[in-house]
């Protein structure tokens, strides 16, 4: 009987829930870390109980968890008592150390002026396609590091902050955070980010080396509103059947790529508004994509108090408002860019939560949509996995 | 060697798995250094949370109290009071409070 697990982040802790591929009755459990902020937690695609966690605090910092029994216990990475003091007597607990490589260097900050990086937290967890040991990192500052020992150590990808771009990059006004990463399924060594506010970049050699992929976006925020970096990419996914056919949530503007990135379209047809944060793609149909309006960027909440989520099936430009389940007035919540996720049953099922708290399900490709539960701390990020 | 009571904060108490006050050896002259190492010696798990890996600066929302005295602001290898080096009064750690 197949199953699916829906990890989800908030404000203040974690939740496990639990379903059959019915996606009607859930068990929920948490929260996990009660009081902290969790930005992210996944689950590795090779052995799906090990979870991984990001798990922070203004007052305490970075913290990484970790689960090898689907969530139903969790241990800082290296916090077994045999891994705790080194053969010199030294305390480790490095699972939570964001060491930046080489020459720090600085970034722009807000009012243009040069701004050492500073290491914040982990927004995003992407575990390999192929190792449960390997897992990526993307961090506030911006950069992106890896793990090759289950989150234990960490080591930064410095060929992305170190692009000659790096200087000039600048934060939106959530921090100037890596929080995408895609993993080429046909080619590990090929991953694409997306950090807030510098843009969408691609590597081919597994991180030694980046290329910003960000023509044919247009921000009219900038000097130069088709500059080759500073642009605020909210989201980019795709499908594992066409890894070089891109979707992209920008802060205004939905978009598309045929060429791995390397040219964007604007897909935004008839939607009621192209501001919004997260963007996924159908689990069995790489066309298939799913977007959640939000009215502006300096209103936080969706147009005409509807929480409505946008499907086309055509790979953008046509698109169909989804509400069956959904409130339709007085709706004032947010939904986050890491707060969307797909199952990869038959019937593919698609969740999201929501700054209020709700996390909602659609077991049948968005048609209809149900609460799993409408009372979380505001929801950060939603994950699920799919268990057969 | 002396034996130093130290009370954390909440959340540090639940992220090392330990009641509401730890003691650990400190070596003379017991400052917030030598307490801070000695927690993390301890308490691995803690690196990170209390002052910063590579700079040791405190982290901004956490406080450090002896005796009744903030000493958050006090240079962190100058010698604590007697009653915290003979262990009567415990070493505070604070998070700094926060509404909403």
């Amino acid at each position: 009987m197949s199953q699916v697990r829906v990890l989800v982040g908030s404000k203040k802790g974690a939740f496990v829930c639990t379903a059959d591929g019915q996606r009607k009755d859930w068990k929920i459990e948490g929260p996990f870390f009660g009081g902290w902020e969790i930005y992210h937690a996944k689950g590795s695609p090779v052995d799906p109980n090990r979870i991984y966690v990001s798990q922070s605090s203004g007052w305490f910092g970075q913290i990484i968890q970790r689960s090898d029994d689907g969530g139903k216990t969790w241990n800082p990475p290296g916090s077994a008592p045999e891994d705790l003091v080194s053969a010199q007597g030294w305390p480790q607990g490095e699972s939570n150390k964001f060491t930046y490589e080489g020459e720090t260097g600085t970034h722009l900050w807000y009012d243009g002026t040069p701004h050492p990086w500073e290491f914040k937290r982990v927004w995003h967890l992407e575990p390999s396609l192929t190792d449960a040991d390997v897992v990526y990192a993307g961090v506030e500052d911006a950069a992106l590091f890896q793990s090759k020992d289950a989150g234990t150590t960490w080591s930064e990808l410095s060929g992305l902050r170190q692009h000659t771009t790096g200087k000039d990059w600048q934060p939106g006004a959530g921090g100037m955070c890596l929080h995408t990463i895609l993993i080429d399924p046909t080619a590990p060594n090929r991953i694409w980010v997306a950090i807030s506010a510098a843009g969408c970049f691609r590597t081919d050699d597994g991180g030694l080396t980046w290329k910003p992929t960000n023509k044919g976006l247009v921000s009219s925020f900038m000097p130069n509103p088709e500059a080759e970096v500073g642009h605020c990419v909210h989201r980019i996914a795709s499908h594992a059947s066409k890894p070089n056919t891109l979707y992209m949530q920008k802060h205004w503007d939905v978009m598309r790529s045929d060429d791995s990135g390397d040219n964007w379209t604007k897909v935004s047809g008839n939607l009621p508004c192209d501001f919004g944060f997260p963007i996924d793609v159908h689990a069995h149909k790489p066309e298939t994509i799913y977007v959640v309006p939000i009215k502006s960027d300096g209103e936080h909440f969706p147009p005409e108090g509807k929480l409505r989520v946008y499907r086309s099936k055509t790979g953008g430009n046509e698109w169909e408002a989804l509400t069956n389940g959904l409130p339709q007035q007085d709706c004032y919540v947010n939904v986050l860019r890491d707060a969307m996720a797909v199952d990869s049953l038959d019937d593919c099922g698609i969740y999201f939560g929501t700054t209020g708290g709700q996390v909602y399900v659609s077991a049948d490709g968005g048609d209809n949509w149900s609460a799993i539960n409408e009372h979380f701390p505001s929801v950060l990020s939603v994950e699920v996995q799919t268990l057969r | 060697m002396s034996q130093i009571r130290v009370v954390l904060p909440f959340h540090l108490r639940n992220l090392a798995h330990v009641g509401n006050e730890i003691t650990v050896s400190v070596a003379d002259p017991v400052t917030v250094s030598s307490i801070l190492d000695a927690i993390e010696l301890a308490y691995p798990v803690l690196k990170g949370t209390i002052r910063e890996h590579q700079t040791h600066k405190r982290r901004a929302f956490l406080r450090f109290f002896a005796c009744a005295e903030d000493i958050s602001l006090e240079p962190p290898t100058e010698t604590l009071p007697e009653p915290i080096s003979s262990g009567r009064e415990p070493f505070l750690i604070i998070g700094a409070i926060a509404g909403g």
